[in-house]
């Protein structure tokens, strides 16, 4: 009888726990938009990615809830509702961010998810989202796979792929005249490095078929040290370098190069380099060429919505902000414009997914950083205007960004049905620059 | 060809010599107290943030530069000073005698900890002390400059490795803590007081960690999740030279050093691999690394 | 009678297994997936946990749930064998011959090193499935949905289905294991956690004893990993990471070595802390969960098992009447 009554207390105990959670679960509030952010928030895409990206979507929320921001975003909120943000942390891998993904959708019951910065958080993502039909906008990752080997109905991609970030810089090298008569890479061991590198040396050998590929050096995430792959890069005596680290390795790369007169002696070019330009200040090397995944930061365009943003952002954190907060700003833009089309279809009730995801496809909007459109996998992925620059010491001796080229969305993305990497395979056919 | 093998030799010893010095003091505690500190990851960091914190405000006191090594040597010191207490008398010690993977647990549960504390402390951005990297200058080497800074890490590796052998055979306070390592319980019949020794040896072992932070941070943008390859790199060498043995971590960081600096000149796709290319094949033919440190059990 | 059938282990099973599948019926649908998820991860404990009888610890248990994840998702991708029962039953095999080949290699150490040595086959994997591109590289791969039987459930009750599935699994994979615990080998695994020498003293070998219980413990983390896979439709090589064997580590010691049903519920309360940890202290959560761990093994020393110890007694009870 003991061991009968033993159980029923293990039952009801863990019915107990059951229990005490359910009552977490909130019950889905009148005017008010749940919308889970993820982002890295622990880990090494913490200091450069996740948390600058945070900042500037908590600021842009703010602003919004209390209806500040400039036209056509001055509607408070998402169309009136209230926004209430569930930041989630991406650190700990694609399998455990699917568990995250649908905690917020069914223990949450977000109305939207908007986050990824990772490119395998961004595979694994789409067909959970699908499955769970949960509105979802993905405002970072790079890789164009997600919209090019599937289609999703209720995923978004408010930002370009990262081919882009690659073909502008072979462009904007040959156009600038540099010597590319040799090239090596330097990129980590993963997807973006490995697609950055294939991207930008494929651009390169279409556009200047002569130019000999030397080193192709593949050194490990976040492993920091790079004194044998700076030697190897030196030694090649290539011409350009090409490399796509970011955060605390381009970082370190940069700390410790630059000593041992790397950046004198080639041409390097950082195809994502701006965002840990905040943090180096004037420790960042002059002369490189560098890429900011867009017109953000100091290569933003001159517009108003711009001025403005990049005043905000610097008036509360007193840095400029580069990539990171304009994406998930533009994120945010995306996601409000679309509901704010579908809201007014409904006949200004709060729409619902699929009147959402409708008004999604295909949507253009005024970001900072230029125009963007949802042009590609069928209106789900957007393409967006590109800058590429030089820094350079202004006359104060801090480092800036000069020679700043821009190049059209359809100029350095591909058009609608034809994968990137296709595309310039074949030489950008169609190309509108 | 001759210069490519130099070049290849030197990167590797400069490789290596960082190796060495983060996974001494892991080796280090694992051979006295039959812990495998996986927090020591974390206790790296600190290290790296004091002397980020630290030498700012020395530079601000304008003494001569040199004495910024100073400034390193006593942010490691203060780190291990603040952590011990705390690690291995507020926590550690309670899990003695008990199962040794129980206290792996543990340590695992104080690197998650210290992960955070980190944020909390220092917030999330990047600190960076490049200025004594710039102490010692430049070298040309071949057709190469390599920073004496770098240079020097190598003649550090050398003075922790030997400070710690010459220590540890040749003092008496060394040859209890080798009888402690032999024979705990014997040692503490002859009146050695076993709680006294574990802690000085764990201090030693974090006072290792956090000084390979301190002279990792002018290498590095000092931030957040920078711990995270260190446990992992420093238990692979531990790993191929043996649990618990000091000449083993030489020939462990050397191993992987030279051999990561070789892939990296000649068979760039292959770099990844190497690290557990070594450890794979240490573990199928000499399960127990090359020096094998203590015996597994007394049967 | 009515005594001896309540004390009867399969009774008791079945009927906490019953109670659960109808309890999935009415908890929230994150609830459902949170419990098959433990069960996941309460699989691999389970294994942990008959290594441990035996006086062993293994820190690389990622090394077989990878394994087990990795041939459930490639099974499907490419095999199209999308049939989760069949999946979790190859996972099984393929991950018990796994761990049955390196055994004898591991078999030969002891506490500490033992615990080291697994950790670094574990690694040593991690290193591999990131380099491999053909099967996602360090991104991972998607899982094709699971069916049963043949048939595939329609995606409201996909996840219920699952549930189901691994609560069965769980409850079978449990009564075979308290027969074996209670076998000849089972109870030499315990001498040996006592003293080996004697043991070997005695005729039996203890080498033979740690391999068994390894390719059981393989087997299960297999089964454990292939379970996780196909729960959350993605797999990556995160599943072998050292972070992801402490976790189960974690999970044996909290639930103790004395007890199987106690498996499941750390592997839930694990679960539930750090989920609820992420959500509302997004930044800490780390921290929190850190706490929580030293905490629980101060306080709780031999586990929460130890509150149910009496499962066991009871049943040795019955077994000597």
């Amino acid at each position: 009888m003991r061991i009968f009554r033993q159980s029923l207390i293990l039952l009801s105990s863990v019915l107990a726990s059951f229990l005490t959670f359910l009552g977490t679960a909130n019950a889905d509030g009148h005017g008010e938009f749940k919308l889970g952010v993820v982002t890295f928030l622990s880990g090494p895409a913490a200091e450069p990615f996740g948390v600058p990206a945070w900042n500037g979507g908590k600021l842009f929320i703010k602003l919004l809830n209390e209806g500040k921001a400039p036209a056509p975003y001055n509607k408070k909120g998402f169309g009136g509702m209230k926004i209430t943000a569930i930041p989630i942390d991406e650190s700990g891998g694609a399998t455990k961010q699917v568990q995250e993904f649908r905690n917020l959708v069914q223990r949450d019951k977000v109305d939207a998810v908007l986050g990824y910065v990772s490119s395998g958080d961004c595979m694994a993502i789409p067909s959970v989202a699908d499955e769970l039909k949960a509105l979802t906008v993905l405002y970072d990752c790079g890789t164009p796979r997600v919209f090019e080997d599937a289609s999703y109905k209720y995923v978004f991609r408010t930002a370009a792929h990262a081919a882009m970030d690659n073909i502008a810089i072979a462009k904007y090298l040959i156009e600038k005249g540099h010597d590319i008569s040799s090239i090596a890479g330097i990129n980590q061991n993963y997807a973006w490095g490995k697609d950055s590198w294939k991207d930008f040396s494929v651009s390169i050998k279409k556009l200047s078929p002569n130019s000999e590929i030397k080193n192709e050096l593949f050194p490990k995430i976040f492993s920091g040290q790079y004194g044998t792959e700076i030697s190897a890069l030196l030694n090649s005596k290539a011409k350009v370098v090409h490399s796509s680290l970011w955060g605390g390795d381009l970082q370190s790369f940069i700390l410790q190069a630059k000593p041992r007169g790397f950046f004198k002696r080639t041409q390097v070019v950082f195809s994502a380099g701006d965002h840990v330009m905040p943090g180096l200040g004037n420790k960042y090397p002059e002369g490189v060429i560098l890429g900011a995944r867009g017109q953000y930061g100091m290569m933003a365009p001159d517009t108003a919505l711009n001025a403005w943003w990049y005043k905000t952002y610097m008036d509360e954190y007193g840095v400029f902000p580069a990539q990171p907060p304009y994406r998930m700003v533009q994120g945010l833009m995306g996601l409000k414009m679309a509901i704010e089309k579908a809201m007014e279809k409904n006949g200004g009730k709060k729409p619902n997914k699929d009147q959402i995801a409708d008004a999604f496809k295909g949507l253009e909007f005024e970001a900072p950083g230029g125009l963007v459109q949802m042009k590609l996998g069928n209106g789900h992925q957007a393409i967006q205007p590109h800058a590429i620059g030089k820094t350079a010491k202004d006359k104060n001796g801090n480092i800036t960004v000069t020679d700043i080229v821009r190049y059209k969305a359809s100029c350095v993305n591909p058009p609608n049905g034809i994968k990137a990497v296709d595309w310039i395979n074949a030489g950008f056919p169609g190309a509108d620059c | 060809m001759i210069d490519e093998i130099l070049t290849i030799i030197l990167d590797g010893a400069i490789y290596a010599s960082w190796l060495f010095i983060v996974a001494l003091g892991l080796t280090f505690v694992f051979g006295v107290l039959k812990i495998l500190n996986i927090a020591h990851g974390g206790i790296y960091a600190l290290g790296a943030y004091s002397t980020a914190t630290l030498a700012p405000i020395f530079y601000s006191l304008g003494m001569p530069e040199q004495f910024v090594v100073l400034t390193m040597l006593i942010s490691a010191l203060a780190v291990a000073i603040v952590i011990t207490p705390i690690m291995e008398r507020g926590i550690l010690r309670r899990f003695y005698g008990q199962d040794e993977v129980l206290i792996v647990l543990v340590t695992y549960a104080i690197y998650l900890v210290l992960e955070d504390v980190q944020k909390l402390i220092w917030g999330m951005n990047s600190l960076y002390v490049s200025e004594p990297r710039e102490l010692l200058g430049a070298l040309e080497f071949g057709s190469l400059y390599y920073v004496g800074y770098d240079l020097a890490l190598i003649g550090l590796a050398i003075f922790c490795g030997l400070t710690l052998w010459f220590v540890l055979n040749k003092t008496q306070s060394g040859k209890i803590v080798l009888a402690v390592i032999n024979n705990p319980e014997i040692s503490g019949c002859m009146g050695v007081n076993i709680n006294k020794v574990y802690l000085a040896a764990f201090f030693v072992g974090a006072f290792l960690a956090a000084l390979s932070g301190s002279f990792t941070a002018p290498l590095i943008s000092v931030q957040v999740g920078i711990s995270v390859a260190v446990v992992i790199e420093s238990f692979a060498v531990v790993i191929i030279g043996g649990l618990g043995s000091i000449p083993g971590a030489v020939i462990g960081a050397l191993i992987i050093g030279m051999a990561r600096a070789a892939c990296v000149h000649k068979l760039p796709e292959a770099e990844i691999f190497i690290m557990y290319f070594c450890m794979a094949g240490m573990l199928i033919f000499k399960p127990k690394g090359l020096f094998e440190g203590v015996q597994a059990r007394k049967i | 009678m009515l005594r001896n059938l309540l004390n009867n282990i399969i009774f008791q099973s079945v009927f906490l297994m019953t109670t659960l599948i109808l309890m999935g019926i009415f908890i929230p649908n994150w609830l459902v997936f949170v419990v098959t998820k433990a069960i996941a991860y309460g699989l691999v404990g389970l294994g942990i946990i008959t290594l441990m009888r035996g006086g062993l610890v293994s820190f690389g248990q990622g090394f077989v749930f990878g394994i087990g994840g990795y041939s459930a998702g490639l099974l499907g991708v490419h095999a199209g064998l999308t049939d989760a029962i069949l999946l979790l039953f190859i996972s099984f095999i393929v991950t018990g011959l796994v761990g049955l080949i390196i055994a004898p290699l591991l078999a030969r150490y002891r506490d500490i090193f033992f615990a080291m040595l697994s950790l670094a086959f574990s690694m040593v994997l991690y290193g591999i499935l990131i380099k491999i591109d053909a099967i996602g590289g360090s991104d991972g791969f998607v899982l094709p949905e699971s069916t049963y039987f043949g048939i595939k459930p329609t995606t409201d009750y996909a996840d219920y289905v699952l549930y189901v599935v691994s609560i069965l699994v769980a409850g079978f994979v449990s009564i075979l294991l308290r027969y074996y615990y209670n076998s000849t080998p089972g109870l030499i695994a315990l001498a040996v956690r006592e003293n080996e020498l004697r043991v070997e003293y005695l005729g039996s070998s203890a080498f033979k004893v740690a391999v068994l219980n390894f390719t059981i413990a393989a087997g299960l983390g297999g089964m454990g990993g292939a379970l996780n896979g196909i729960a959350l439709g993605h797999i990556d090589p995160e599943f072998t990471y050292w972070t992801t064997s402490g976790e189960f580590v974690f999970i044996s010691i909290l639930a103790g070595y004395l007890s199987v049903p106690a498996v499941f519920l750390a592997a839930l309360l694990l679960e539930l802390v750090r989920s609820f940890s992420g959500r509302y202290f997004p930044d800490t959560w780390q921290l929190i969960l850190g706490v929580f761990l030293i905490l629980s093994i101060i306080f709780i020393p031999s586990g929460i098992g130890s509150f149910f110890k009496n499962f066991f007694d009871t049943f040795s009870k019955n077994k000597k009447s």
